[in-house]
């Protein structure tokens, strides 16, 4: 048995449009990620507790319709809050320039805005595992020692 | 005791869900921890939820947990999805339909991918379902993905085996071919709105009627429900619970907690088995020539696997002096 990505996407706020995510999801998919969708509307506390039960890697989280700038950080809070924040926090989705910053400062790993090629993700989650892969092994080293 | 275990054991979600995937993983944190919580599960109701592709499973599972918090259990769910056989990886989307139990804490939700494991569950079903045992969950929804015909490891799983079918499927000849009669103890049949649900339901009751039934054996309801509606739900969670009462009741529980770990323990050996003999073999010198001789058409499968194998004796140290291998 060998260990496998794990990515929730989640679409927070009150969009509808599943395209843009399902397009993510199999590009995941086919990069040998596990990706768990959860569906529209979702609320930071679903997001947070989705999270910590199928225990993923990385969050995912998408909005078009202007609800980043409060629900992206209220999900690192709540992660923080139940000590689940050892995952990376990504954020994508119509997101102003200005906006980034703030969300970055936030806890956010990496805000990927409309129009990101898929592999620039696939990369960008592939480096995040492989570093702290590498990190663990470290750690297991000096513990043996 | 381990702190992981302590915290599952208490019934925290993180802990929980972390455990969950060291045994998925195949992490040896997670075996340790396994240990200890172990002995302290064997509780919980586990009802699997099976059926064809497109048959509401999700849906009806969704509706199920509602009807199971009406009557305060706390429910433990695992929902199976294929992993893709071409990149190993996996689009998990059962939870879609249950975002209503998101936030309630007496509902944990784990979707998993099958990880090329055949039968319908996932490679660490099992282990989940121990899991969320020891967290508290008193009834466990286990979901397979999609069944075709053969893939019924459930009923191994499960003490209460529902098997969900809907109008249209070409019944006639599905149902008798499926073997799938055999391992239900609840059958649904869902969508039971649609057109040809009538037919369907004859059909179905005239399949489970030639059944052969022993006598005070459990004789499997059928229950018409409209998942999305929630209707016939009360009805098929009072079936599972009144089967469950049965196993109790007529002293087979037991025997079905005592199938259910042989299985699972055959499993697992062979598994681990043909894990660390391929290994062995793998680094030898002989293996690489009989595998070139295979690739090549020079030997079949089998004579490589023989000439291989007479290399190999497997021998158990507490077998008092007699070969310890297969007779």
């Amino acid at each position: 048995m060998s260990r496998r990505i794990r990515v929730l996407l989640a679409k927070l706020g009150l969009d509808a449009h599943t395209i843009g995510v399902n397009v993510i999801a199999q590009a995941l998919r086919d990069a040998g990620m596990e990706v768990i969708y959860s569906g529209l509307k979702q609320t930071p506390e679903m997001v947070a507790r989705t999270a910590i039960q199928e225990d993923v890697d990385v969050v995912g989280m998408s909005s078009l319709s202007n609800a980043h700038m409060v629900h992206f950080p209220k999900v690192v809070a709540l992660l923080r809050e139940q000590a689940a924040d050892d995952k990376l926090v990504i954020g994508g989705g119509v997101i102003p320039e200005e906006d980034q910053q703030t969300l970055l400062d936030a806890g956010i790993a990496r805000v990927f805005t409309m129009g990101t090629p898929t592999r620039e993700i696939i990369a960008y989650i592939e480096r995040w595992a492989a570093d702290r892969a590498n990190a663990g092994d470290a750690r297991a080293e000096r513990a043996r020692e | 005791m381990s702190e992981i275990a302590k915290r599952v054991l208490d019934g925290c979600a993180v802990s929980g869900g972390r455990l969950i995937r060291w045994l998925e993983d195949g992490d040896s944190r997670g075996l340790a921890a396994l240990r200890v919580v172990y002995p302290r599960t064997g509780h919980a109701h586990l009802i699997g939820i099976t059926g064809p592709p497109g048959a509401g499973k999700s849906t009806l599972v969704d509706a199920v947990i509602a009807e199971l918090r009406t009557r305060d259990h706390r429910v433990g769910v695992v929902a199976v999805d294929p992993s893709s056989p071409f990149s190993g990886g996996a689009v998990l989307g059962d939870r879609v339909r249950m975002q209503r139990h998101a936030t309630d804490d007496g509902v944990f939700i784990r979707s998993m991918a099958t990880r090329g494991r055949l039968g319908g569950l996932a490679r660490a079903t099992f282990e989940a379902t121990v899991v969320l045992d020891a967290m508290g969950y008193d009834v466990i929804l286990i979901e397979t993905v999609g069944v075709g015909q053969d893939e019924l490891e459930i009923a191994e799983l499960a003490q209460t085996t529902v098997v969900v079918s809907v109008p249209g499927l070409g019944d006639d000849i599905q149902a008798i071919k499926a073997g799938i009669l055999e391992v239900g103890d609840v059958f649904v049949l869902n969508k039971a709105d649609r057109p040809g649900a009538d037919d369907a339901e004859r059909h179905l009751r005239m399949m489970l009627h030639l059944r052969r039934a022993a006598e005070g054996a459990w004789l499997p309801p059928l229950i018409r429900t409209v998942a999305p509606r929630g209707e016939g739900v009360e009805d098929l969670v009072e079936a599972c619970l009144s089967h469950h009462a049965h196993l109790r009741e007529s002293g087979r529980l037991d025997a079905v907690a005592a199938r259910r770990s042989e299985h699972f323990f055959r499993e697992i050996l062979r598994d681990r088995a043909a894990d660390e003999i391929l290994r062995a073999a793998a680094s030898t010198d002989r293996f690489a020539g009989l595998l070139e001789d295979v690739r090549s058409r020079r030997i079949d499968p089998y004579s490589a696997s023989d000439a291989l194998l007479a290399a190999f004796e497997p021998r158990f140290e507490d077998a008092d002096g007699e070969r310890g291998a297969s007779s």
